[in-house]
């Protein structure tokens, strides 16, 4: 009766092995990984170096003003700008740089990485077959289980807080920009080539700008997934906003919690509503 | 006799794997339905020959699925022919390299399609003047062709206005400037004015023919309205079954028919025996419910210059109609709206041919409304509508 009731079977996994195979090989190929480390490192603390040039009055100004021009009305722009200037306000300016440089490290190289294998599978069947599990995986898979090999092959830091977020959010931009170029009326398509357009030129002058709302939508996406992801590899060392979300956890302070929390929502709304209204924008202009 | 510019023969083209069981069959004369089943080809082209002459508009006719956009695609290589020979000049473009094809496609055909094909992310301007783009014309003077272009089809003025501002006849306006502004010696047209309202279509066609003309193009012209065919076409080609059926002047097809089938397709030239009722109908505009008052009623007509107006009760059901008369004499009487209604109006039922409607629209004072079996209220009928449908 046992055998019905329970699972019989079991595969005795070596699970050491495996860790101790994973080790080896990051050992083995340290070299390889330092550089990579250092260059993101690098990369990151060029784009903080950068935001810091840019003085905090300056950086309110425009968001209120990048608001006022996208809603069209003085009130959001204002808004937008007093959010902005809460988080300076409450003493999270540089955190909130840091946080941001990692983002935007995250986002850079997903959308190099993304925009070019998005295209390739709308073209391409057999990619899109291969693609579509791995995607699918990639965005199902919980987060925190990138976090082990990212810390085993580039240790702790920003580095490898790039490299989780960006496996983690490069998934929207791929999947939208295929889907955007996939949908472009086929007659559009059929017109492109009847006047002779070379296959680049039917992708540069017709399927890509035809796609480009729905690509935007993408990158907004891939934006926000970032954004989310960063205050979770502050769990592997990422410096910011979302260490001292961690700390406020470990310590139990609800006042320091509730204060960074509120800063890493107002930094993703501000992000969301910018870019998403740029979209729109460019939409409205495209129709 | 001028000269062939287009030679199209036995081309075929077959969509599947098992393609030698199909032809086969085909040329046991099986039905094209049964091949489908059987072995899984689906036959768009089989064995079709004809010849395009220089300055001519050859139309191709036929019903959806008879191959005829297939047809017009295999002639700028859209589509590849299974098998057959297409010549351009003597020279058969199946055998066209890369450059070649681009070349044959940049300069000496164009194509304007059912549904437009514009790209809406450009204006007016750059949909003309993509064809010139990108074969490298500079941009100073790719704009001033697509200018002359956009003059030429009655849309200046327009040139840097969104595809989306503008209505069907113009986007299709826009199409045709596209094709002639490569000065093609070939102008492909498939369906092009089948999306358009009869009325546009009409003015649209005789444009066509005016431009045509005047440029001395060769046009192959694909339609499933047999009225346009002839009105359009030097040479008619029917298509059936991915077969071409007959191929003659529009007289001579007229006069002798080769089959049957011919012979019903030239007799639905005459529409009013192919029209119908749901054709030609409207939605009504000038409507109200009986518990409205004189007031709204009186608004109604005001807004939509009419002096009628349908009442309908529950469920959108037909009640009948209200003059502006009638309103008139009761407001002053301060008599309840229901004493006037008007309850013997012609109506008619959305499948009722044009022809059985003509009598009563002749006679009608108000449009004829359009009632389902339960007497609910779908559309009107106006006398100009029935009467536009038929020219």
């Amino acid at each position: 009766m046992e055998f019905l009731l329970k699972f019989p079977f079991r595969w005795d996994i070596d699970m050491d092995a495996i860790d101790e195979a994973v080790r080896g090989f990051s050992v083995r190929h340290a070299a390889f990984f330092d550089v990579i480390k250092v260059g993101l490192r690098e990369f990151v603390s060029l784009l903080q170096t950068m935001l810091g040039w840019v003085p905090w009055w300056l950086l309110i100004l425009l968001v209120a003003l990048a608001g006022w021009k996208i809603s069209g009305s003085k009130k959001i722009g204002l808004l937008y700008g007093a959010m902005l200037f809460f988080i300076g306000l409450i003493g999270y300016w540089d955190l909130m740089n840091i946080t941001l440089s990692i983002v935007l490290a995250s986002v850079v190289i997903s959308l190099l990485l993304g925009l070019p294998l998005g295209i390739l599978i709308s073209g391409n069947e057999k990619a899109n077959t291969i693609a579509r599990p791995i995607l699918d995986t990639m965005q199902t898979m919980p987060v925190f289980v990138y976090l082990i090999p990212a810390v085993m092959f580039f240790s702790l830091g920003n580095a490898p807080a790039v490299i989780a977020t960006t496996i983690y959010a490069i998934v929207p931009v791929i999947r939208l920009t295929s889907h955007a170029i996939r949908q472009v009326d086929p007659e559009v398509i059929e017109a492109a080539k009847a006047f002779g357009s070379t296959k680049s030129q039917t992708l540069w002058k017709v399927q890509i700008p035809q796609a480009l709302p729905t690509i935007m939508a993408g990158v907004n996406q891939t934006l926000m997934m970032a954004m989310s992801m960063v205050v979770t590899c502050s769990m592997i060392g990422a410096r910011g906003l979302g260490n001292e979300v961690l700390i406020a956890v470990n310590r139990s302070e609800i006042s320091r919690g509730i204060f960074s929390g509120t800063a890493v929502v107002i930094i993703a709304i501000l992000m969301d509503r910018l870019t998403q209204g740029w979209v729109k924008n460019d939409g409205v202009k495209q129709s | 006799m001028s000269e062939t510019i287009i030679h199209v023969e036995n081309v075929c083209k077959y969509y599947g794997i098992n393609k030698n069981a199909a032809v086969k069959m085909l040329n046991e004369g099986v039905e094209k339905d049964t091949i489908y089943k059987k072995t899984g080809v689906a036959v768009a082209l089989h064995n079709v020959s004809f010849d395009v002459k220089k300055g001519e508009i050859f139309t191709i006719i036929g019903l959806s699925g008879s191959g005829k956009s297939t047809m017009i695609r295999c002639l700028n290589l859209l589509h590849r022919p299974t098998s057959g020979k297409i010549l351009f000049k003597g020279k058969d473009i199946s055998e066209y390299d890369k450059p070649e094809l681009l070349d044959f496609r940049r300069h000496k055909i164009t194509m304007v399609f059912q549904n437009f094909g514009l790209m809406s992310h450009r204006d007016v301007l750059g949909n003309v003047a993509y064809g010139l783009e990108i074969r490298g014309v500079p941009k100073a003077e790719r704009e001033k062709k697509a200018m002359e272009m956009i003059e030429m089809v009655g849309l200046s003025g327009w040139e840097h206005q969104p595809i989306s501002s503008l209505s069907g006849g113009m986007r299709q306006r826009v199409g045709i400037a596209r094709a002639l502004a490569n000065e093609p010696e070939i102008l492909l047209m498939d369906e092009p004015f089948s999306a358009l309202d009869p009325l546009v279509r009409q003015d649209m066609q005789f444009e066509l023919l005016a431009l045509q003309r005047k440029l001395g193009i060769t046009v192959v012209f694909i339609t499933h309205d047999i009225n346009e065919a002839f009105k359009l076409g030097d040479t008619v080609a029917i298509m059936r079954d991915g077969k071409v059926i007959q191929i003659d002047t529009p007289e001579n097809m007229s006069a002798n028919p080769t089959d049957d089938y011919v012979r019903a397709f030239i007799e639905s030239a005459d529409k009013s025996k192919v029209f119908r009722v749901s054709q030609v109908m409207e939605i009504p505009t000038c409507m109200m419910r009986l518990h409205d008052g004189i007031s709204h009623a009186l608004n109604e007509m005001k807004r939509n210059g009419v002096s009628s107006i349908y009442v309908v009760g529950d469920h959108m059901k037909l009640e009948g109609i209200i003059t502006l008369d009638g309103l008139l004499k009761i407001r002053q009487e301060n008599r309840p709206l229901k004493e006037i209604i008007v309850k013997d109006i012609p109506t008619t039922t959305r499948d009722t041919l044009i022809s059985d409607v003509l009598p009563l629209a002749a006679e009608a004072k108000y449009p004829i409304a359009v009632v389902d079996d339960q007497g609910v209220l779908e559309g009107i009928v106006t006398k100009a509508a029935v009467l536009t449908s038929l020219l």
